[in-house]
C-alpha cells in the first residue's frame, strides 16, 4: 500500500530527466495556448496593408530573432540565409577542377537551402527578420579543400541545430505544424551533410562519422545559443537570440 | 468481485502487464496487502490507479511510438549484421559503409530498449524476419545490387517513419530530442547508399530511382510535395525538382508496417 503512494525506488537518471521535462512540458501546454494565440495574430496582421511595416528592429545594433515560435522559426531563417549565400557563391566562384558531379551537387544543396530560406521568409511574414550580412572571408572560394569543409561544417551545424530546437516548439496548434516542418528539413540538411562528407572522404565510415554520432547511435544536437556561437565567425550581422524559448 | 482472477484475466489479455508494474510480485502485494486494510468497495479505485501507471495517458503515447521504431530498429539491425555474415552480400568496397549503419542500427536497437526500460515499459520482442519478403528478393544476401537496393528502402523509410512520429514525442523533450537525433543518423544512412546506388542522395518527386524494385514504390509515394504550410516552394527560380528534394515528407504509421510487414514473418 505504501509503495503506491511513494516515489519510484531507483528513480534517477534518464527517468528522473524524462518526468522533469514532462512536468515543464505539461505547463508549455498551457502556456502554449496563449503563445499560439499570440502567434495566429502576429501571422494575420500581414494583410494589414496600412500598417508601417518594420517588425523586430534591430536592438543597438543586433538583430532580435524574437521570441516564442517566431524566434525558433528566426533562428531557423537565419541558418538557412547563411547556408543560402554560402552555396550561391560556391557555384557563383567555383573553385578549381571542380566536376561535373561535383557541381551539380552542389548546386541541388544551394537551391535546397535556397527554397528552405525563402520558405522561412515567406512563413514569417512581417516576422521576419531583415537579410543578414555575411563574413566569409576564412572561406577561400577557389579552394575545393576549404570550400567542402566548410560546407561539411555547416551542413552539419544545421543539423545539430535543427535536432535542438525541435523540443523548443510549443506542444500544440501552430508549434506542432512547425516542429513536422523542421523535421522535413533537417533530414534533408542530414542528406547534404553525408553527401559533402563522402566527397572529402568516399566510401569511407565519415559519411555518419563517429565525430558526429555518438555511441548510442545519436547525432549532434546543439542548443541556439551554441549554434550562433559557431556561426557568428560567418555572419557579420549581430544577432541577439536571448528572447528564444529555452 | 474477485481481484486475483480480475489479474488473471488481464495477464491472460496482456501478458506484458507486469513489465508495466514494477513487478508481478509487487503487483500482486500492492493489490492484496491494499485491500486487507481498507473496504473493498475502495478495490477498484486501487486497480484504477495500477493501470493508470501501467497504461498511463501521459506515457502512453510515447511508449507506443518507441515499440514501433524499436521494431524497425530490429529490422535494419538484423539486416546489415546478416547481411556482413554473408560472404557476397556486401561488395568488399563498401564494407566500411554498411559496418558503420550496423554499427548505428545495434545502436539504435539498445538505446531505444533501454529507454522503454526506463519508462517501465517491456520492449517489444524482435520480430522473425523474412528479408526475401516470401521470395521476392531472394538474393537478397548473396546479391549486392540486391542487398544496397533493400538497404535504400529501409533507410528511406526510417527517415519518414521516425519524422511522422515526432508530434507524438512532444511530452517529453528528452525523448523527442533522442528520435530527432536517431532520424538525422538515418538521413545519413540514406544519403550515403543512395550514392553507392548511383543515385542522387535527395528524393526527387515521387522517384524510387533506378534500379529499385516496383514494390519499394511505398518507400516513396508521397515525397513529391512542393507546398509547404501553403507555401509554394517551387517558385523564384526553384525547380518543382528541387522543390520536392528540399523537404522530405513524414509516413503515417500504418504506412510503414505495410512496408515493414513486407518482410515480418506473421506468427500463425
Amino acid at each position: 500500500m505504501e509503495k503506491i503512494n511513494q516515489p519510484e525506488e531507483n528513480e534517477g537518471g534518464i527517468s528522473k530527466a524524462l518526468k522533469a521535462q514532462m512536468q515543464r512540458r505539461t505547463f508549455f501546454r498551457y502556456a502554449g495556448a496563449s503563445a499560439a494565440a499570440a502567434t495566429l495574430l502576429l501571422t494575420t496582421s500581414c494583410d494589414d496593408d496600412d500598417d508601417q511595416i518594420d517588425p523586430l528592429p534591430p536592438v543597438g545594433d543586433a538583430v532580435d530573432l524574437g521570441s516564442g515560435d517566431v524566434g525558433i522559426l528566426n533562428y531557423a531563417y537565419a541558418l538557412e540565409q547563411l547556408e543560402a549565400a554560402f552555396y550561391t557563391q560556391v557555384i557563383a566562384t567555383k573553385y578549381a577542377g571542380m566536376t561535373a558531379a561535383e557541381t551539380q551537387l552542389l548546386t541541388d544543396i544551394r537551391d535546397h537551402e535556397i527554397a528552405h530560406r525563402e520558405f522561412f521568409k515567406a512563413a514569417l511574414g512581417n516576422n521576419a527578420i531583415p537579410g543578414l550580412e555575411v563574413n566569409f572571408t576564412k572561406i577561400n572560394f577557389n579552394d575545393r579543400a576549404s570550400v567542402l569543409g566548410t560546407a561539411k561544417a555547416f551542413e552539419d551545424l544545421g543539423v545539430s541545430a535543427y535536432n535542438g530546437a525541435g523540443q523548443l516548439f510549443t506542444d500544440t496548434g501552430v508549434g506542432l505544424t512547425y516542429l513536422t516542418l523542421a523535421g522535413k528539413i533537417v533530414s534533408v540538411e542530414a542528406r547534404h551533410a553525408a553527401a559533402i562528407r563522402d566527397l572529402l572522404n568516399p566510401l569511407s565510415k565519415d559519411f555518419s562519422g563517429d565525430d558526429v554520432v555518438d555511441a548510442k547511435g545519436l547525432d549532434v544536437s546543439r542548443t541556439p545559443m551554441e549554434v550562433l556561437t559557431i556561426a557568428a565567425d560567418y555572419i557579420k550581422t549581430k544577432i541577439n537570440a536571448n528572447n528564444l524559448p529555452k | 468481485m474477485n481481484i486475483l482472477k480480475l489479474i488473471q484475466d488481464i495477464e491472460k489479455a496482456d501478458p506484458e502487464v507486469y513489465g508495466r508494474l514494477d513487478s508481478r510480485r509487487a503487483a500482486f502485494k500492492n493489490i492484496s496487502g491494499f485491500s486487507k486494510k481498507i473496504a473493498v468497495a475502495a478495490v477498484p479505485l486501487a486497480l484504477g490507479s495500477l493501470f493508470t501507471k501501467a497504461y498511463g495517458q501521459s506515457n502512453n503515447a510515447i511508449v507506443d511510438t518507441l515499440q514501433f521504431a524499436l521494431t524497425l530498429e530490429y529490422l535494419e539491425d538484423e539486416f546489415y549484421r546478416l547481411g556482413l555474415a554473408s560472404s557476397t552480400a556486401v561488395a568488399a568496397a563498401n564494407r566500411p559503409v554498411i559496418e558503420q549503419i550496423s554499427k548505428h542500427e545495434a545502436a539504435h536497437v539498445k538505446f531505444l530498449q533501454d529507454t522503454l526500460r526506463s519508462l517501465n515499459a517491456t520492449p517489444v520482442p524482435k520480430p522473425t524476419f523474412d528479408f526475401s519478403a516470401g521470395g521476392a528478393f531472394a538474393d537478397w544476401n548473396t546479391n549486392p545490387a540486391t542487398f544496397l537496393a533493400l538497404a535504400q528502402a529501409f533507410e528511406d523509410t526510417g527517415v519518414r517513419a521516425y519524422k511522422g512520429q515526432a508530434g507524438n514525442l512532444i511530452a517529453s523533450s528528452a525523448v523527442l530530442t533522442a528520435a530527432l537525433q536517431i532520424h538525422s543518423v538515418e538521413a545519413r544512412h540514406a544519403a550515403e547508399i543512395r550514392k553507392i546506388r548511383g543515385l542522387k542522395s535527395w528524393i526527387t518527386g515521387n522517384e524510387r530511382g533506378a534500379g529499385m524494385p516496383a514494390p519499394t514504390q511505398a518507400v516513396y509515394n508521397g515525397e513529391e510535395v512542393t507546398t509547404q504550410a501553403t507555401v509554394n516552394i517551387a517558385s523564384g527560380g526553384i525547380s518543382v525538382g528541387a522543390a520536392s528534394e528540399a523537404f522530405d515528407e513524414p509516413l503515417e504509421k500504418q504506412a510503414v508496417l505495410d512496408i515493414a510487414n513486407l518482410f515480418i514473418v506473421q506468427p500463425r
